[in-house]
């Protein structure tokens, strides 16, 4: 059996999981990966996406987060959301609305680095979109 | 002397006023555990937060790549303060001890030849400081229309804070807010937000000298982080103001319905020692008008 290691998520408003974990799967910005025991020490911005978590008591759970950071050293990995979610209580006008305001954006933008920011941020959002709510 | 009918009427609007302020000081009991709780949930995170920024600042030292955020403009010319105040009055003097601190600030400033800029975040601090300072306050935000706050309310103070940095509109940033230490004590606090001071106090419990891997790199992730400080520590700002208000409003609230019951009790006082005189006015009278026949 794989070693456990102490997994935290946490936002702005509170602290949603302080667990020990088997196995993390963090969504970085630049691609999915998985946290395991004994993990080099890493920091890595976060995209919107999914975040699974394997926890030692045997459960599995899923959250939805919108950007943030996540700290990994070997003993612990800590994942600052900008704003979690557990998958099974994601609002679908919620994620609609956060869309809508991202189309906005990207109507909005002033210059190119700008417009491309928000268009990246769409694209993940709508991805996103249909990872979890397939129908 | 007031009649009879006068102390009446007093009576009476003494006891409705008691009545108010027991409701109002009820009801700030009931949020005040909900403001608690509020900022006891936000701990953690802002906790985390500065782990992991004195982490990197530690990593990248205090090289030129550094950003501007953190190590400032290099001058200290202009002067931004925040000053988080309440929606509300009757609170005692939360308000006021807050826009205390914030003028002899600006004061200070101003008499050195700085100069400063105010936003005011609610509107009793706006209130107050437009009398002498009105025309330093740039901005004014209102919470009014907030029911719960949210990270959102706090990320968008932030973000105008840090465009106004960007512009080179001020070089040193203070957020103004009260602790909240217990009911009773509320501690006006002056944080300085930009350049940011790095906390020493949690630098000890990291990683040390553990060598990290960025991704993408330490640089661009401190460029993101920076700001999210900010407004991670003005949302703390507000929901340990949100706690204090409540707090101050409840224990101005328990003065004023003690008070109020000191005077009731005054007022009934006087008010049956007269009756008794007057009835026994009316005794002599009686007393005396039979015996004069």
């Amino acid at each position: 059996m794989a070693d456990a290691f102490k997994f935290e998520l946490v936002s702005p408003e509170r602290l949603l999981v302080s667990e020990e974990a088997l196995q993390v799967v963090v969504p970085g910005e630049e691609g999915y990966f998985t946290v395991l025991a004994s993990h080099a020490p890493a920091m890595a911005t976060l995209k919107p996406g999914v975040v699974e978590v394997k926890l030692a008591g045997g459960a599995d759970e899923r959250f939805v987060v919108f950007g943030g950071f996540v700290d990994v050293t070997p003993e612990a990995c800590t994942l600052l959301a900008e704003s979690a979610v557990n998958v099974n209580d994601i609002d679908r006008h919620d994620l609609e609305q956060r869309i809508q305001d991202a189309r906005e954006d990207v109507d909005d933008a002033k210059d190119d680095a700008g417009l491309t920011k928000a268009r990246t941020y769409l694209d993940q959002l709508t991805t996103l979109q249909g990872a979890i709510l397939p129908a | 002397m007031p009649s009879l009918k006068d102390l009446r009427n007093r009576i009476a609007s003494v006891k409705a006023t008691q009545k108010i302020t027991k409701a109002m000081q009820m009801v700030a009991a009931a949020k005040l555990r909900r403001a608690q709780d509020a900022a006891e949930a936000a701990r953690p995170y802002s906790q985390r937060m500065g782990a992991v920024l004195a982490n990197i600042a530690e990593t990248l030292g205090d090289g030129d790549d550094a950003p501007k955020l953190m190590t400032g403009t290099g001058s200290d010319q202009t002067h931004l303060l925040v000053v988080c105040t309440a929606e509300r009055g009757l609170c005692g003097g939360f308000n006021s001890s807050i826009a205390r601190l914030a003028r002899e600030h600006a004061r200070k400033l101003l008499a050195e030849g700085k100069t400063v800029k105010i936003i005011t975040v609610g509107k009793k601090g706006h209130d107050i400081l437009r009398r002498g300072l009105g025309d330093n306050i740039i901005e004014r935000i209102d919470l009014r229309d907030v029911k719960k706050l949210a990270f959102v309310n706090a990320d968008e103070i932030g973000k105008k804070v840090i465009a106004l940095f960007e512009e080179g509109a001020f070089d040193v940033c203070t957020l103004f807010y009260s602790e909240f230490k217990s009911v009773i004590s509320q501690i006006p606090t002056a944080q300085q937000l930009i350049p940011a001071s790095a906390g020493e106090s949690v630098a000890a419990q990291t990683a040390g000298d553990a060598i990290y891997d960025y991704e993408p790199d330490a640089t661009a992730i401190l460029d993101d982080l920076i700001p999210r400080n900010i407004s991670v520590q003005i949302f703390r700002a507000l929901l340990e103001n949100a706690a204090s208000e409540q707090g101050a409003r409840m224990s101005a609230m328990d003065n004023a319905t003690r008070n109020a019951g000191e005077m009731i009790d005054k007022l009934t006082m006087s008010y049956n020692r007269q009756r008794q005189a007057q009835i026994t006015k009316e005794l002599i009278e009686i007393i005396s008008g039979a015996e004069a026949l």
